[in-house]
């Protein structure tokens, strides 16, 4: 008896004490509140689709950029070419493809270049302080004050006639500013937190500092910006390669295909409208996944908030 | 609160002058004015091409810093921005693209920014509805959208309709029909007409990043204690978020407005060159298209002044809605 008695105590117990979960990391945190909204799932299901269609798509296509359908010029949209042709019959599916590879990698490569970029100077501005500092910061007002799009295009003799490589890595070039500021804010309000004076004390060098314990605490910040820089970086390669500033043919970026298009854009819609609708579709979703990511990040910002 | 605005001003005019210093240096290295010579066949001896770019002012054999002067000395002592590789005065061709650039950038702004605040306002208010969900996610359409793509989309839709209805009601080729005879009424109308669609992508533009940041500074004034003072007092729920709330929040809109305006002077730009308008965007473009340093100069300086306008309304601005700075 006395031996079940004891039994049913430890077994009452036990069951009281519920098993304490695991505490959420911060990741973790922002991870469950990014499943829960809708607008971060519909914006990655487009992104990750469009980034696959763009790279898979090209080989279950009959034609390529380069094709010529002499019986079919200048026809609208048919199950023949499923985007129409242009006035010489090219393929306007097989060229928006093409040219959708070519602004996804710009933009993915020069967005969170930028990003880097505003880290390192704002980082370096807010933690260094003094001269440094004043000089950083008359750069950036001085950058803002000539829009960004006319610095692109007056320096863009320069890098006429090299690749689009460099291009990718001129339009990093001209994107950190607005971001160095706040990042420059947030390093003045971390450096005489403990941890950084620790350090500090503890004799490791300025740089160790701001990539060891500075940056990483902006890290949610720098992730909604590298996300968000990438739309603003495709719409910079777009902007440029219109206007003949950008990609150069015979490379194809959307830009240059909308460039094209434009001159018949009235007559013949579709040389226009389906590469446009492409690109809208593709920054209206990183944008929603941007803007899910800032709310999960902080929930006290955005369009979800109370 | 005058003692306030001057110091701000000046800050501002030193600000675009050293701007336009900067873009006159930058255009120097990046724009080569002997190019034009070397494509012309014969290819004109080279005295008389060191010739031609010394009278402009442009001759690369004499160091930056000594040409930015004596631009800066005519500028300030002649009030000439130099000539265009074309011969004609840069402030000429300043003085008569500025008018429909201006027209476009005002007008455009204007109504961006009032119908921004207005949207704004009523999407903070009636949060979450359906009808503040459709203007948000409106505007995130907008925000994806580059701003040719907004123009050459509305000259499609304009052209639909036209054909819809059966006459041109909508023009949008240029900035008034060519060769148009008339009263001043008639051409008044003209301009009117080929305005509309580029000052509606000019207005899209605006009215969406503007609705966004209203919206959001609304919410932070909505949730306010004095709001919900004033409605305990016995003010009217319209009138105390118009006194209180909408009045508050217009305050960081001021320094929004100025920091969005070199965006939409650029939009403005692409918007001239798409709708082939002969302003100051295009201006710009072709200068650089053509090695021209003295236009390229001329046009930065032009977007510097209007810089240095907006930015110091934007600060009357805020002195006159926040009684704090006025003291």
């Amino acid at each position: 008896m006395a031996v079940m008695q004891e039994k049913a105590i430890e077994e009452s117990l036990e069951t009281d004490i519920p098993k304490a979960r695991k505490p959420l990391s911060r990741a973790g945190l922002v991870w469950a509140r990014l499943k829960k909204m809708p607008r971060f799932w519909i914006g990655i299901t487009i992104v990750v689709a469009v980034i696959l269609w763009a790279f898979v798509g090209p080989l279950l296509y009959p034609w390529s950029i380069t094709d010529r359908d002499p019986l079919n010029m200048g026809m609208g949209p048919t199950m023949l070419h499923w985007f129409g042709t242009n006035s010489i019959g090219q393929d306007i599916y097989a060229q928006t493809l093409a040219g959708l590879q070519k602004s996804l990698i710009i933009g993915l490569v020069a967005g969170p270049t930028a990003t880097v970029i505003a880290a390192l100077v704002g980082s370096t501005a807010g933690y260094v302080g003094g001269w440094v500092d004043r000089i950083i910061q008359w750069v950036i007002l001085l950058l803002l004050v000539i829009p960004a799009f006319f610095l692109f295009i007056l320096l863009s003799p320069l890098i006429k006639g090299l690749s689009w490589v460099v291009l990718m890595f001129y339009i990093a070039l001209f994107s950190w500013m607005i971001m160095a500021q706040v990042v420059r804010s947030q390093t003045r309000s971390l450096r005489n937190r403990d941890f950084v004076r620790a350090a500090r004390y503890m004799g490791e060098p300025t740089h160790t500092i701001l990539t060891r314990h500075i940056i990483p605490n902006m890290a949610s910040l720098l992730i909604i910006d590298a996300t968000l820089g990438v739309v603003s970086a495709i719409m910079a390669e777009t902007s440029l390669s219109y206007f003949g500033f950008g990609i150069q043919k015979p490379d194809v970026s959307l830009g240059t295909l909308l460039s094209d298009g434009t001159a018949a854009a009235v007559t013949r819609p579709w040389l226009f409208v389906f590469p446009a609708f492409v690109l809208i579709i593709l920054l209206f979703a990183i944008s929603l996944v941007g803007d899910a990511l800032r709310d999960a990040i902080d929930p006290t910002s955005g369009m979800n908030r109370d | 609160m005058t003692v306030y605005i001057i110091r701000r001003f000046l800050n501002y005019a030193v600000l675009s002058l050293i701007a336009t210093c900067m873009a006159y240096i930058l255009a120097s290295i990046a724009l080569d004015p002997a190019a034009r010579f070397y494509g012309m066949n014969p290819r004109p001896p080279q005295s008389s091409i060191d010739a031609s770019l010394d009278a402009m002012g442009v001759n690369p054999d004499v160091p930056i810093l000594v040409r930015l002067w004596h631009w800066l000395t005519n500028l300030f002592t002649q009030f000439s921005l130099g000539t265009t590789v074309g011969g004609s005065q840069v402030t000429a061709e300043i003085a008569a693209r500025s008018g429909a650039s201006l027209r476009l950038l005002l007008i455009g702004s204007i109504i961006g920014a009032i119908l921004g605040v207005l949207l704004g306002v009523w999407g903070a208010v009636r949060q979450y509805r359906t009808s503040d969900q459709i203007v948000t996610y409106a505007s995130y359409i907008v925000f994806a959208t580059p701003t040719f793509v907004i123009g050459v989309l509305l000259m499609i839709l304009a052209t639909q309709f036209n054909n819809l209805v059966g006459s041109q009601v909508i023009t949008f080729t240029g900035e008034y029909t060519a060769g148009i005879t008339g009263n001043w009424w008639v051409l008044a109308w003209d301009r009117a007409v080929h305005l509309f669609l580029p000052t509606l992508a000019l207005v899209l533009i605006g009215a969406a990043s503007f609705s966004r940041y209203q919206r959001s500074v609304m919410l932070d004034v909505l949730g306010a204690d004095y709001i919900r003072t004033a409605r305990s007092k016995g003010l009217p729920r319209t009138k105390a978020l118009i006194r209180h709330g909408v009045r508050l929040a217009l305050i960081p809109m001021s320094t929004f407005f100025a920091y969005s305006f070199g965006t939409l002077i650029a939009g403005s730009a692409m918007l001239e060159i798409v709708f082939s308008w002969r302003g100051m965007g295009q201006f710009q473009i072709e200068a650089i298209q053509k090695n021209d340093i003295n236009a390229v100069a001329g046009a930065a300086l032009f977007v510097a002044v209007l810089y240095l306008i907006a930015s110091t309304l934007s600060e009357v601005l805020y002195a006159a809605l926040d009684p704090r700075v006025r003291s």
